[in-house]
């Protein structure tokens, strides 16, 4: 690890307790720090410890695991452009867990929903790297995850189409549409557990989207095994992106953003940008939470809306920069 | 030079015994046999298409034969884990990508991976890339961005980190392709260096120019259909003949003052 790429890890490290400390005090009820220590008899006590330590927990979570993902899969395609949003892994993951919610086995028990999203990011990543694989092209990476979208949102719309009663067709619209709010303890203990065992092998693979710098013959020639690393890719992916997913939805974009805004700081280098894209995506899936919350509206903006409004223009803005480096 | 029958698995070189490609149905390499040894720079020519790029891959242990086997050093190459045959064989693919845009020191430190462990690069690590660019004239552009390097500076980066993973055996496909001849002749001259440095180092290149060939190399093998069918010092191996029955036209060298010359009179 450099010195600057220390640095930048401390800055978005402070960066995120910064903004947890704000995550729990700022709502429709703003709780200062005094609130927190008055215990049970204040009201505001039980609207930071039972809701808001939760919401924030599962904001830092989330976030580092699309951060994370997204700079994973960057780094293994050597394209700015991948995320697990375009690269259709999120879709594959809201498709697994909205049939729990189809076949209305979402409350039978509450692993069922994070299961069911980890088996469908890790068939989705597992697809994507069958379908583009070993020519490891940005063209047919792109493509297949367009496949994968396509794939997957007909899946969910047949699921919204065939859906027993207008009760279950709300309640996937609503989980779609990728929320914080009013998640508990137990959307934490379900999704912390994956991520952190997803994060932990996705931040192995470090030294290999380093050499994947030079391409794939390059990278086998360092002594870099590329079918290891694709395997325990699907596999870091899977349980990270999957269990976020299923917790909050879809929450598309930070795996996109996160690591194209922080490259320049680790100096360009794909196993230098893991850490700092966790950290990252964490304090923009805080950020964009408490501005959520703060918007004043009768219904909450949900989080995965505003995200995609973020970066739907975010993503038409990187495109156009492309274009004119390739021209 | 020995015939590969004799090669006993002691012997040091990097050893190719009867190896046999075949991609769908068709035959790259036909029982190519040869044995590079240590201290020469040696060249690989031949035609488009001759199975060039094929022999190397088998070569550096990227491509596992359907026939035959590679030693190296007195081991098989097969049989050695990834990481301790990257230690040994540097390898420079046919136009190196770069995905991103590192800087130089960045770009040659990847030249570390088969040594770091866990904690990152050490100072011998540092120490390595510094000396690699030291040798390949780039230390000043070390905190550059590989992609605003003009073409020859970019050859001699690339060739920097394969330096920098301090390899036995440099292979290198095609490393003089796109230079103009300047650099063409300073990068040969970083690869001849390589080679005089050690006693145990050795040097296998392809090459498309013949007169490169014959001017930096200590001996050259033309590589027609899958087959060797010229190999030795330039001058034995580029004769007339084997020109016209590798590329089918009508061409020589002439000894001057400088070297070899090339001349190249027309289709057969």
């Amino acid at each position: 690890m450099t010195r600057r790429g220390l640095a930048v890890i401390a800055a978005l490290a402070i960066l995120v307790v910064v903004l947890a400390a704000g995550s729990l005090m700022a709502g429709k009820v703003w709780a200062p720090f005094s609130a927190w220590t008055a215990g049970a008899a204040d009201p505001r006590w039980a609207i930071v410890f039972q809701l808001r330590i939760p919401r924030t927990l599962l904001g830092v979570l989330v976030g580092g695991a699309l951060g994370l993902s997204g700079a994973a899969l960057q780094g293994y395609t050597r394209n700015p452009l991948a995320d697990p949003g375009v690269l259709g892994v999120s879709a594959m993951a809201a498709f697994g867990a909205v049939m729990t919610l189809y076949l209305g086995l979402g409350a039978s028990a509450p692993w069922v929903m994070a299961a069911a999203g980890m088996a469908g990011a890790l068939a989705g990543v597992a697809a994507l790297v069958a379908l583009a694989g070993t020519s490891g092209g940005m063209v047919t990476f792109v493509l297949a995850g367009v496949i994968l979208n396509t794939v997957a949102s007909a899946g969910v719309a047949l699921a919204l189409n065939l859906a027993p009663n207008a009760w279950a067709a709300q309640e996937i619209i609503d989980w779609l549409m990728g929320s914080l709010a009013d998640r508990s303890f137990l959307d934490v203990e379900l999704c912390a557990a994956p991520i952190l065992a997803g994060g932990a092998v996705l931040l192995s693979l470090g030294r290999g989207f380093d050499a994947l710098t030079l391409g794939e013959t390059g990278a086998r020639a360092l002594g870099v095994s590329l079918g290891r690393t694709r395997i325990l890719l699907a596999v870091g992916v899977g349980l990270a992106c999957g269990a976020a997913v299923a917790v909050t939805g879809v929450v598309s974009f930070v795996g996109l953003v996160v690591p194209h805004l922080l490259r320049p700081f680790v100096g360009q280098r794909p196993g230098a940008l893991l850490i700092p894209s966790a950290l990252g995506g964490a304090a923009l899936v805080l950020a964009a939470d408490i501005l959520v919350r703060l918007t004043p509206s009768a219904a909450e903006v949900k989080l995965g809306v505003a995200m995609a409004a973020l970066g739907g223009p975010f993503f038409l803005v990187m495109l156009i920069a492309i274009r004119r480096r390739l021209a | 030079m020995s015939a590969p029958a004799e090669i006993g698995p002691a012997d040091t070189g990097l050893i190719a015994r009867d190896l046999a490609v075949t991609l769908g149905r068709r035959p790259i390499l036909r029982g190519v046999s040869l044995a590079f040894r240590p201290g020469e720079v040696t060249a690989i020519v031949g035609p488009n298409g001759a199975g060039k790029s094929t022999l190397l891959s088998a070569l550096v242990g990227l491509r596992r034969p359907d026939r035959g086997a590679v030693r190296l050093d007195g081991d098989d190459l097969a049989a050695l884990a990834p990481r301790e045959r990257a230690r040994r064989i540097g390898f420079l693919p046919q136009s190196p990508e770069v995905a991103w845009a590192v800087d130089v020191e960045t770009l040659v430190g990847l030249g570390r991976i088969p040594h770091v462990g866990a904690a990152g690069l050490t100072a011998a690590d540092h120490t390595a890339v510094a000396r690699a660019l030291d040798a390949t004239a780039m230390t000043a552009f070390a905190r550059r961005d590989v992609t605003t390097l003009s073409g020859g500076e970019r050859a001699r980066a690339l060739i920097a980190r394969v330096l920098a993973g301090e390899p036995r055996w440099l292979v290198a496909d095609e490393p003089l392709a796109g230079l103009d001849p300047g650099h063409q002749l300073d990068a040969a001259e970083l690869f001849r260096a390589f080679a005089a440095a050690d006693p145990a180092h050795g040097v296998v290149l392809t090459l498309h120019d013949l007169a490169m060939a014959a001017r930096c190399a200590d001996r050259v093998v033309v590589l027609k259909d899958g087959q060797v069918i010229a190999d030795g010092a330039p001058a034995e191996a580029l004769t007339p003949e084997v020109l016209a029955q590798a590329y089918g036209v009508r061409a020589r060298f002439h000894p001057g003052p400088d070297g070899p010359a090339f001349e190249l009179m027309g289709r057969l």
